[in-house]
């Protein structure tokens, strides 16, 4: 018995370092809130266009019955990490022939116009979400956030934050080969 | 004059409120209302706050939606659920009993019961061993004779 007792300071402090080094990992965001929406249908919906410009207004009845997965884009012109990312999304509708829609969020109209006009514009429809009401709908933290909609209207990935850097293109690339809007093994 | 002003900045974290005149209802019961449960929503780009403290622009968009629920006739809890359902556990800021949060509500319990049990093991323990009170005649002498030279004598 005294026996076993004694290693119960060494179980305890087992149990504490393995929390310090899952608390410590680099990998491990805390501010990340898991999404309840992943593998749910994607929330109501019904935005108008952007005022002034052409591209079509965003509803959910755009999400479902698509060919293939689509990829969501919640962006504004007042978020500068936006800026950084629209040109791997313009990248990935370009280059691998993906689907991008966009909801504006909280975004003055002429600012948005302006921001698209400057920098291309990649999407194939946009809401303009003026109240941020939709942004809730679809549980938002912050701007930008990236969603893939499979072709039935399921939310089958989130992603919180700019899609930039290799790790994070890496990682969002590796959801688009599941949700099987990539090939897969084209990583790269 | 200098308590006065020492009074006053003391004042000031308690008069930061987060809630903007211009969100507020005019029916005083149902702001009451609005503001119990936005106590009870965690602000989800600061995670620490409750929504009614926070500053953050989501949690003014959550503040205003809470109260045009509460307008539209839905009860406190169908409108702590109609963000629960869309922002998942996380923005409750007390944790809901279930699977996942079973060993963060069972946790306390089962450590008070185990460190309870540990502590009466190890009274047992030393009770059951005792203190040994039988002397051998000399160490009773011995002991007799120790009292006795340092017994104070009174004359």
């Amino acid at each position: 018995m005294g026996r076993i007792l004694a290693f119960i300071p060494l179980t305890i402090a087992a149990v504490f370092g393995g929390f310090f080094l899952w608390g410590l990992n680099p990998d491990r965001d805390p501010n990340n809130i898991p999404s309840v929406l992943i593998s749910q249908p994607a929330p109501q919906f019904d935005l108008a266009a952007i005022e002034g410009l052409e591209t079509p207004g965003l509803s959910r009845a755009d999400l479902v019955d698509n060919a293939g997965p689509v990829i969501v884009n919640v962006f504004a012109s007042w978020c500068v990490p936006c800026r950084a990312e629209h040109g791997i999304l313009t990248q990935m509708v370009e280059k691998d022939g993906l689907r991008l829609f966009g909801i504006n969020y909280k975004d003055k109209p002429e600012d948005a116009t302006k921001w698209l006009a400057e920098l291309g514009n990649p999407y194939e429809k946009i809401g303009s979400d003026l109240s941020g009401r939709a942004g809730i709908e679809w549980g938002l933290s912050g701007v930008p956030e990236t969603f893939i909609v499979g072709p039935d209207g399921t939310v089958l990935f989130r992603y919180v934050g700019p899609v930039v850097g290799d790790e994070a293109i890496a990682r969002f690339r590796e959801a688009l080969e599941q949700a099987g809007a990539l090939p897969r093994g084209q990583n790269g | 004059m200098r308590h006065v002003i020492i009074a006053l900045f003391l004042l000031l974290p308690v008069m930061a409120f987060a809630v903007e005149p211009d969100e507020m209802l005019q029916d005083l019961v149902l702001e009451e209302r609005a503001r119990v449960i936005s106590k009870e929503l965690r602000c989800v780009v600061c995670q620490n706050q409750d929504i009614d403290s926070s500053n953050a622009g989501v949690a003014r968009d959550l503040r205003i939606l809470v109260r045009e629920r509460l307008v539209a006739g839905d009860s406190d809890e169908e409108v702590i659920a109609f963000i629960h359902a869309r922002y998942g556990d996380y923005v409750l800021m007390r944790p809901p009993f279930n699977a996942s949060t079973l060993a963060l509500w069972l946790a306390p319990f089962v450590l008070a019961v185990v460190s309870l049990l540990a502590g009466w093991a190890i009274i047992l323990k030393s009770r059951r061993k005792g203190v040994v009170a039988d002397f051998s005649e000399v160490e009773e002498a011995e002991i007799a004779r120790f009292i006795d030279i340092n017994t104070p004598k009174d004359n």
